[in-house]
């Protein structure tokens, strides 16, 4: 082993030639790949563009097979409506989702939201504004009970939204009495909690207002999440919390906020449901949570947290609309609608193993 | 003689059964570079984790410039401008080179959309990092903005160390910033390291690469079985004398040295 170095020289003898060494940077090598493994890359980098194109084949082939009735601007913006509001639930799932967690109680709260506005609003005369207003809180306190209990008594998010599922549904059918609130009593005494169902036409399609709720939804936080260093941060968290952590972002402080958050936008698609479905019914969306997961995986989020992009989720939930519709349309059974959709979501988690391999 | 840069004393840290740090003390003084050196498991990471709040310890105290501190998290030290190159280097590898470099002390735009919409300023940002990394001359990577997980072991290591560098004020630490280096880019590091130091910045710097140490260190700390055994000064011992203190083959000098 050689002894400390000599002044003046600089560092060690084996270190002599880096003078003269090529001052050529490594270069990246680019082709030299076969074109699936090219294809790997594009996708790796662009998360979203698998729904997309998912999106856009499904639509041309049942624009093919169930035609006119399907291709149509009626049927194209009735799928917009359909999928209003999971599409608006599968937003707050994919906030949960990149973080690595998961939510199973994203409709639970969606619904008890809604029963909590109507009662307020339909039978116990408060304001129809202030009910929403505390309903929407009380979406933000449902998620934060949620992002309290993943951070700080620190219980796994499945555990812990399994048990607040249960605990909020049973919470809205005591609050319901298990009835539904009836369309006509909303209409009579609280009109604006509907304010969502309204609608207007372009061409032959018939916008309503929880559709363009639902992408007014996506893009503002797809802005938080891209443009903003808590965006940055969410992403941080579902990719290596313990590495987020060191690295100076507050984890905890972040969580709650995704958590409470994902609250509001449920509560928000709460007040949407009303409209949408014309009534308060607290059996409605039992599988809200369940669909609002389907979206988010089919379009492209990684269930392990920290990738993909938020507007997967809408274009997966708009994924599965299609394929409803077009099945329907196309004269397929029920149940091969739901076989179509089980094989979707197999095949988008199958895809997203493939892309993550490039990073290994 | 001035008030040292950081000064512990007694630090415990007991992780279950295993006792990380036994009592150890820990001195880094103004402007110098000191080297810590140990075996495997000595306690090394676990001693500068103490230092810079990634841990808490359990026992002991710290001094930071003479004054007590008791971090409770990475960001209290950050604040203070202490900067540390982890040995697993905590980057988030989906997110950018310019991202990770600015992972909590993110730059927003200018006027009403920073203000209001917390609008990120990306390119700033990345004009900075592509600054910082060309400086240190470790690399040239195909973008700014690719993904730290598309980067080799070694480029990841060099933007670890490039955001410490760039954001330190008091001082830095180093785990083994060169382990996953080659040998040109280990050369810049260390260059990069007397650079801080001639900034009047002190460094504290882990590594197992005796004539790395020897080259650049003021003093050698050296961690035995949780706690420092001695320091000594790399003019008085050879490398053989160093490596004999920290494997137990050799009593250490009585008095420090250094
Ligand atoms: N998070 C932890 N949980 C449990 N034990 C730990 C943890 N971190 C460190 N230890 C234990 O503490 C001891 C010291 O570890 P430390 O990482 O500080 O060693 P080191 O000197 O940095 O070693 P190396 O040279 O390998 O990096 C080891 O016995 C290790 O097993
Ligand atoms: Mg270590």
């Amino acid at each position: 082993m050689s002894e400390t170095t000599k002044p003046g020289h600089k560092g060690q003898d084996y270190e002599q030639t880096l003078d003269r060494s090529d001052a050529r940077v490594a270069a990246f090598d680019r082709g030299q790949h076969s074109p699936l493994e090219r294809v790997q890359h594009v996708l790796h980098n662009n998360p979203t563009l698998v729904p997309v194109i998912v999106l856009l084949v499904s639509l041309a082939v049942f624009g093919l097979i169930a035609g006119g009735k399907f291709f149509s601007a009626f049927n194209l913006s009735l799928i917009l409506q359909q999928v209003s509001i999971i599409g608006i639930l599968a937003a707050a799932q994919s906030l949960i989702i990149l973080t690595a967690g998961i939510d199973l109680s994203v409709a639970a709260i969606m619904v008890l939201m809604s029963v909590i506005m109507g009662n307020l609003a339909v039978f116990a005369g408060v304001p129809t504004g202030i009910s929403i207003v505390i309903g929407l809180i009380g979406g933000v306190a449902a998620g934060g009970m949620n992002g309290w209990l993943i951070t700080k008594v620190k219980l796994p998010p499945f555990i812990t939204t399994l048990g607040t599922w249960s605990i909020f549904y049973a919470l809205l059918l005591w609050l319901s009495g298990a009835q539904s609130i009836r369309g006509q009593d909303i209409d009579a005494n609280a009109p604006f909690l509907k304010i969502f169902g309204a609608s207007f036409n372009i061409g032959g399609a018939r916008i309503t207002l929880s559709a363009l709720l639902m992408i007014a939804v996506f893009l503002v936080l797809w802005y938080m999440l891209n443009k903003t260093a808590w965006g940055r941060h969410v992403y941080a968290i579902g990719d290596d919390k313990e590495a987020a952590q060191l690295s100076g972002i507050r984890t905890d402080r972040t969580l709650l906020s995704v958590y409470g958050l994902a609250g509001l936008v449920c509560a928000l698609a709460g007040w949407a449901s009303i409209g949408r479905v014309g009534s308060i019914s607290p059996q409605s969306f039992y599988e809200g949570n369940l669909d609002s997961i389907t979206a988010v995986v089919i379009g492209g989020i990684s269930l392990f947290g920290g990738r993909g992009s938020i507007l997967g989720a809408l274009f997966g939930a708009l994924i599965v609309g299609v394929f409803r519709s077009g099945l329907r349309l196309s004269g397929v059974d029920v149940l091969w609608q739901v076989f179509a959709i089980g094989w979707l979501i197999i095949i988008a988690v199958a895809i997203d193993q493939w892309i993550r391999r490039v990073s290994a | 003689m001035s008030t040292p840069v950081v000064q512990a004393r007694g630090i415990v840290k007991r992780y279950g059964h295993v006792t990380a740090i036994d009592h150890s003390d820990f001195e880094l003084r103004k402007g110098e570079i000191l080297a810590v050196i140990g075996d495997n498991g000595a306690g090394k990471s676990s001693i500068v984790k103490a230092i810079c709040g990634a841990t808490v310890p359990d026992e002991g105290e710290i001094l930071i410039e003479g004054k007590p501190v008791r971090f409770t998290s990475p960001i209290q030290a950050r604040d203070m401008g202490i900067e540390i190159v982890y040995q697993n280097l905590a980057l988030s590898p989906a997110l950018s080179i310019a991202d990770n470099m600015f992972t909590g002390r993110e730059i927003r735009k200018q006027g009403w959309m920073g203000k209001y919409l917390r609008m990120l300023d990306k390119p700033a940002m990345e004009d900075f990092a592509r600054e910082k990394l060309t400086e240190l001359g470790l690399m040239t990577v195909q973008s700014i903005k690719q993904p730290v997980e598309t980067l080799s072991g070694g480029q990841r290591q060099g933007v670890a160390v490039a955001r410490a560098a760039a954001f330190a004020t008091k001082f830095i630490i180093m785990d083994e910033p060169t382990a996953a280096l080659g040998v040109k880019e280990s050369r810049k590091v260390l260059e990069l390291i007397q650079d801080v130091r001639a900034r009047g910045i002190p460094i504290i710097l882990i590594s197992h690469n005796m004539p790395h140490v020897f080259e650049v260190a003021d003093r050698i700390h050296v961690h035995r079985l949780g706690k420092r055994l001695c320091t000594i000064d790399p003019k008085d011992y050879t490398m053989s004398d160093a490596v004999a203190f920290m494997t137990g083959a050799k009593e250490p000098p009585s008095e420090h040295a250094a």
